[in-house]
């Protein structure tokens, strides 16, 4: 390894402050602070981790959709989310570390992946609340991300925001056909929405005098607006649809405020937030063990592909 | 037994015809015959395609003309991958 | 052409596409590989969408895939077999995309069986890519390491059984089925060879394995199968989703 003088460093890091103060994006071969990469790799990774655990709770209900109609849009999600779990990956090799690296990773927990997945699906209605509330919360996340600085995270976030836009729409789709239904179904709309609608909340991430990372994140413009504000902006458009629903907030504090320009809402329960994220929710340990064992059943046949593609000669990079 | 990771590779969609080739991502895949296939299934789920190409560091793979039917065509009939598919009573706003 | 034989075709071809549709969907979340999470929920995709067209050519797609009793269903008891291991899923797949290749071909080109003409003509594409994608990964698993040459033989065996079914005439197909037969065990028998792997040599008829499932009967998973799939639909009579 060369030597990097502390003048060329300070260099270095001049160029790099200048792109990110001037919106430019950051690309792989760019030079970059150590500490802007290692954020990078956890965010990205995370975010990754997310979608390939976030397809199991949703999984869970395909082999028992209603109707065909909505067992090929639930397919087609899930489908997607595997999608943007290998973009997300992607991205995240851009960085210099392999997915193989993350995915380890992740099965012995040294990476974590959003809590809100430690929740189960307990029914059909589940999955309607999981469309319009927990992507609608993600939606609001990664909107502003399309503009983060580092470009590949960037451009796979624009794919797949662009994607994603029909996963809230059949949640919302689908709870309004509950709502509308018979009371039963109606029941079971409401219930959903009772057990989603926190957790929801908390996917925005402790609020801001509590949160580690967001001041730096933002000053690089990894993030770009903070845990809080985006927790509103969720509320303030989730108000209104939820009365389009026919359906209440589980919230005795949620009102207009004037003044603010926004709705208030009550305190949320840090205390179960920190102990999901610690491991001690309803699925932490099924959500990990069914990712471990699909990884290590298809170990022989991922072999096998390798074996074939060396045996015939093929380019392997 | 050790798994070794299937090598990377880079994928280049041609969107429509008149269009040249253009990054769309990586994926991972054990030799040119998967990670074209891998790609197809992946980048152009909705339509996105017409041809691909998938790079390793030793060199370009390209689909040929003659599957472009199969490789294609199947994606174009799931409306459901869509936004607009879905009923959205009037005045709900944001979604 | 009648209304009726029609039925009886669609009725059959639209119960093997929503029965494997189903199987694969299983898969979800389980895949060996994120790559293969992908490919094997596009294919389940198809054939769900193929089930729909068909089974609406013949009354209400969701009646007939949620309220009907096991012996009803007229697939092939080879779709139902349940996904086992990777390498069953993929014997299960090539023996049943190459018959499904062979035959819409052959109604696509015949197009005179009126509503599945145009089906067939589309479905036949969609089903290239699968019958494709099981290829691929039967040369990968059997000429692979020792270990999946193993399993794909195990379960290329296993399956051989349930294939002679699918060469059972069907009401209102025109088609010469001996003629179907021989080009789909060539194609196969082609495919094992290059994937270093033996044409089993088992029967592939017999007085249960062969014809029951087009005449309503299954085999014992398939009553599971399909207790999972119509619960909540059969819990709430009459409503809409």
């Amino acid at each position: 390894m060369t030597a990097v003088t502390a003048d060329t460093q300070e260099a270095y890091q001049a160029v790099f402050d200048a792109a990110v103060a001037s919106d430019e994006r950051i690309e792989p071969r760019d030079w970059m602070p150590e500490a802007y990469r290692a954020t990078l790799v956890r965010q990205i990774a995370q975010h990754a981790h997310s979608e390939i655990i976030g397809m199991q709770p949703e999984a869970n209900w395909i082999t028992r959709a209603p109707s065909l109609r909505r067992k090929a849009i639930l397919m087609a999600k899930v489908q997607d989310e595997a999608g943007h779990g290998l973009y997300l990956y992607s991205a995240a090799e851009t960085l210099g570390t392999s997915r193989d690296e993350l995915l380890d990773k992740l099965h012995a927990g040294r990476q974590k992946y959003s809590s809100i997945f430690n929740y189960p699906t307990l029914t059909w209605a589940d999955v309607g609340a999981i469309g319009w509330l927990v992507d609608g919360a993600a939606i609001t996340n990664q909107v502003p991300l399309c503009r983060c600085s580092y470009g590949p995270y960037a451009r796979a976030m624009v794919r797949i925001c662009k994607e994603e836009s029909f996963h809230q729409r059949q949640g919302y789709e689908s709870l309004l056909a509950l709502s509308r239904g018979t009371p039963e179904q109606h029941a079971m709309a409401q219930d959903a929405v009772n057990r989603w609608w926190w957790p929801s909340l908390m996917m925005f991430g402790p609020p801001d005098d509590e949160s580690s990372h967001s001041a730096q994140s933002m000053a690089w413009k990894i993030k770009r607006h903070s845990n809080d504000d985006l927790r509103q902006r969720f509320v303030d458009i989730c108000v209104p649809q939820a009365e389009a629903l026919g359906l209440t907030l589980p919230d005795p504090d949620l009102r207009w405020n004037e003044e603010r320009g926004h709705y208030d809402f009550g305190p949320i329960d840090w205390t179960e937030f920190w102990d999901v994220l610690k491991g001690n929710g309803p699925c932490n340990e099924q959500r990990i063990t069914q990712r471990r064992r699909a990884h290590e059943d298809g170990a022989w046949v991922r072999d096998a592909a390798a074996a074939y593609a060396a045996k015939h000669g093929e380019a392997t990079a | 037994m050790t798994t070794s990771e299937w090598p990377l590779w880079e994928v280049f969609v041609r969107s429509r015809r008149g269009l040249s080739h253009t990054h769309a991502g990586s994926l991972h895949a054990p030799d040119a015959e998967m990670a074209l296939r891998n790609a197809r299934d992946l980048y152009t789920r909705r339509s996105e395609g017409v041809s691909i190409w998938v790079m390793p560091s030793a060199g370009i793979t390209a689909s040929s003309p003659d599957e472009k039917d199969p490789f294609f065509e199947p994606a174009a009939d799931k409306p459901y991958r869509h936004p607009t598919f879905y009923e959205v009573p009037e005045g709900v706003k944001n979604l | 052409m009648t209304a009726t034989v029609n039925t009886a075709a669609a009725l059959a071809l639209g119960d093997d596409a929503l029965v494997l549709s189903h199987r694969l969907g299983e898969w979800a979340g389980h895949a060996p590989v994120l790559e293969e999470e992908v490919a094997l929920a596009n294919i389940a995709l198809d054939l769900l969408g193929q089930a729909r067209v068909l089974l609406s050519l013949v009354g209400d797609e969701d009646e007939l895939a949620y309220l009907r009793e096991e012996r009803a269903f007229r697939n092939v008891q080879l779709v139902e077999q349940p996904n086992g291991d990777f390498a069953h899923t993929i014997a299960r797949q090539l023996y049943f995309s190459t018959y499904q290749r062979l035959l819409y071909g052959r109604l696509a080109a015949a197009g005179e069986v009126g509503d599945l003409a145009g089906l067939a003509a589309k479905a036949v594409k969609e089903v290239a890519y699968h019958q494709d994608h099981a290829e691929q990964w039967t040369l990968r698993l059997g000429d692979g390491t020792p270990e999946s040459h193993e399993r794909m033989l195990r379960a290329c065996t296993a399956l051989w059984r349930f294939t002679g079914e699918l060469f059972q005439p069907v009401d209102g197909l025109d088609v010469d089925w001996r003629e179907l037969e021989s080009d789909w065990l060539a194609s196969v028998t082609a495919v094992l060879e290059r994937a270093t792997l033996p044409v089993p040599d088992g029967p592939r008829t017999g007085a249960w394995s062969a014809g029951a499932g087009r005449q309503g009967l299954h085999t014992e998973s398939f009553g599971r199968m399909l207790a999972e799939m119509q619960h909540l639909h059969r819990s709430h009579p009459g409503a809409s989703w």
